[in-house]
């Protein structure tokens, strides 16, 4: 470092080393993966010059194909409220597998407090429960759901926090024990017919309106509260976190519920959009949630990362996916586009990793 | 009040079969400053870890400030007034300069929302540049995050932290150990001021040149044991060499070493 850049009391700000935020690098890599899409659809002869985000029909009230804009963020918009709970767990260097079956298991569950008492005029034929439970306000099942979503999250953090079990393990305990949950719950047997106001929750743009409400919060959260501190804290050095006197078992147990609650909301949201709950929903919603969060430059080494990277990283996974199908290619190969994307994503913030390391 | 800041008696610590600290008696005087002084290994860092909570002793006693203390975890201790510089620093890399400083007391607003209550960044901020000034510690750009400092800058916010903040007992563990000739001064200067406050510290060193310049009094460690308890005008640079490596024990030691 130049001797003019070593200011007296700290006063001066140097401008040269102000950091670059790595939201923008994410960001630039969206922008790239759209245009090579639109590329490709002028370039490829049998996609007679299509565009994958603009209107390619000339009309004159919009430049954009909201169409397949809104099937973007919808698609992505259930498993981005996961990869919300993910980011922070993944910040305090944590990880969490369970987020998949934990929709599982609290999809079966609340959408049993969802049910309505007579489907055309006969009772319902997928009752779980008697009369009691039927009929019920649309707060209800929400409540149950956000519940098993925090009952998972608060056994994942005890089991972190205070066992001292690797986070991949608890979670992964936590993963087949759920999934196990849903399966259990009613046999195996769908459970469907919700109440008219339930179903509401999710239908049309509300899970993209809730994802989006939830990113802001959550944005807002880490960077401006205490809480948002001592998580990057916790994942930048735990030790260190520990010895300024931060409850750093308290604190993770409040991350992981935070997770856990997440993942309900997001299997309230499912049940109520596809109208009906499943043993096997939410299957590699986990792998995925991960994977906007990786990709959105969230460390696996914890301390580094945030909450717009996440939305953006979901966006990224939203137009790969779509753009796949777009380019008419079959489902393999976007999965395999996305093994490759996720472990560059990672091979590059190890890069970044080991450059700071060597240059202090 | 009494004179004495900190007293230990019979201090012990024990990792399974390592006898790392055995029977410290310790005196510290308000005001007072005092090195720690020993070979690598001599339980110098085990010692400052049983007094400021870091860990459980095995067994012993510590009073601080009067009454017997039994602090669970280092905020404890920095709320009893004892302001901690450990050898493996406690910073967060990816952090900026307040948010280390102020790691784990935060300045906040709206307490009501329990953890989710607001940092007050400018607060913060406008105390940092007051420590900073205060303690003639440079720091290019507080918001650059630590990992992108050189090692003794980090140091320097780790002691600037310790310094922002009013204390009744000051503890550096190895301060200068990497730092370079501009920056050990910095410290050094930092060590007179708490010395001009009447703050009392407790300096763990290699550095004998720094020993004699700053402090009143060196405590010699040996295998886990104090050896000696040297005026400072009473004693000189071969004479407490002979204390570390052995060549000699203070009388009344005789038989503990
Ligand atoms: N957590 C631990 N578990 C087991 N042994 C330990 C632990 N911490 C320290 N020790 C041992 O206790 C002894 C004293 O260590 P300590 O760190 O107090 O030495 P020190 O005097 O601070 O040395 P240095 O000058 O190198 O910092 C050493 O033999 C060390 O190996
Ligand atoms: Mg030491």
């Amino acid at each position: 470092m130049s001797d003019e850049s070593q200011g007296v009391g700290g006063l001066t700000y140097d401008k040269s080393k102000r950091q670059w935020p790595n939201e923008l690098n994410v960001f630039g890599a969206l922008i790239l993966i759209i245009a090579i899409f639109e590329i490709l659809g002028q370039v490829l002869p049998y996609m007679n010059g299509q565009s994958l985000l603009f209107d390619t029909r000339d009309r004159f009230d919009s430049i954009f194909n909201e169409q397949r804009l809104r099937i973007i963020i919808v698609q992505v918009a259930i498993i981005g409220i996961i990869a919300l709970g993910v980011t922070q767990v993944i910040i305090t260097a944590g990880i969490d597998l369970s987020s998949g079956s934990v929709v599982g298991a609290t999809a079966m569950i609340a959408m049993s407090f969802a049910q309505v008492a007579e489907v055309n005029g006969n009772p319902n034929p997928k009752a779980i429960f008697g009369e009691w439970a039927l009929d019920l306000p649309w707060l209800i099942p929400v409540l149950v759901g956000l519940l098993v979503g925090t009952v998972a999250g608060i056994i994942n953090g005890i089991l972190v926090a205070y066992s001292r079990i690797p986070p991949f393990i608890a979670t992964l305990g936590m993963m087949l024990f759920a999934r196990g949950v849903a399966q259990w719950w009613s046999k195996g047997n769908p459970v469907s017919f919700p109440t008219e106001s339930y179903a509401k929750i999710g239908a049309g743009m509300m899970p993209v309106i809730i994802f989006l409400s939830l990113a802001i919060l959550f944005h807002f959260i880490m960077n401006y509260t205490v809480y948002g501190k001592h998580t990057y804290a916790i994942g930048s050095n735990e030790q260190a976190a520990r010895m300024s006197g931060i409850n750093v078992p308290r604190h993770l147990v409040l991350v992981y519920v935070i997770a856990g609650m997440l993942a309900g909301l997001a299997a309230v949201i499912l049940t109520s959009k596809n109208l009906t709950a499943q043993s096997g929903m939410g299957l590699t919603y986990e792998l995925e949630a991960i994977a906007m969060a990786v990709i959105g430059g969230v460390s696996l080494f914890g301390g580094r990362g945030s909450i717009i990277g996440t939305v953006i990283g979901a966006l990224i996974i939203g137009v790969i996916t779509s753009g796949f199908t777009y380019l008419k290619l079959g489902a393999y190969y976007q999965e395999m586009a996305l093994g490759m994307i996720i472990v560059g994503a990672v091979a590059l913030d190890q890069w970044q990793q080991q450059r700071a390391a060597s240059r202090s | 009040m009494s004179d004495i800041i900190l007293e230990t008696k019979g201090l012990t610590k024990h990792y399974g079969g390592v006898h790392a600290l055995e029977g410290a008696d310790f005196v510290l005087n308000r005001g007072e400053h005092v090195a720690i002084m020993g070979d690598n290994g001599a339980g110098k860092s085990t010692f400052v870890r049983q007094i400021t909570g870091v860990e459980q002793r095995t067994r012993g006693e510590v009073i601080f400030n009067g009454s017997p203390v039994n602090f669970a975890g280092p905020l404890d201790a920095r709320e009893a007034g004892i302001e901690t510089v450990f050898q493996t620093l406690a910073l967060a890399d990816d952090l900026n300069v307040p948010d280390n400083l102020f790691l784990g007391r935060e300045k906040t607003k709206l307490n009501w929302l329990g953890p989710f209550r607001l940092l007050d960044y400018k607060a913060m901020r406008e105390d940092t540049m007051a420590g900073l000034v205060k303690t003639g510690v440079k720091i290019p750009n507080i918001k650059n995050t630590i990992a992108n400092m050189s090692g003794g800058q980090r140091q320097c916010v780790a002691i600037a932290r310790t310094a922002t903040f009013a204390s009744k007992l000051t503890i550096m563990d190895e301060p200068t150990a990497a730092l370079g000739v501009q920056e050990t001064a910095q410290v050094e200067n930092i060590v007179r001021t708490l010395k001009d406050q009447g703050e009392s510290l407790i300096l763990v060193s290699h550095n004998m040149r720094q020993v004699f310049d700053l402090v009143d009094r060196i405590i010699v460690f040996r295998r886990g044991r104090i050896v000696a308890n040297l005026n400072k005008s009473e004693t000189d640079g071969n004479d407490v060499v002979s204390y570390i490596t052995g060549a000699k024990t203070g009388a009344e030691f005789e038989g503990a070493a």
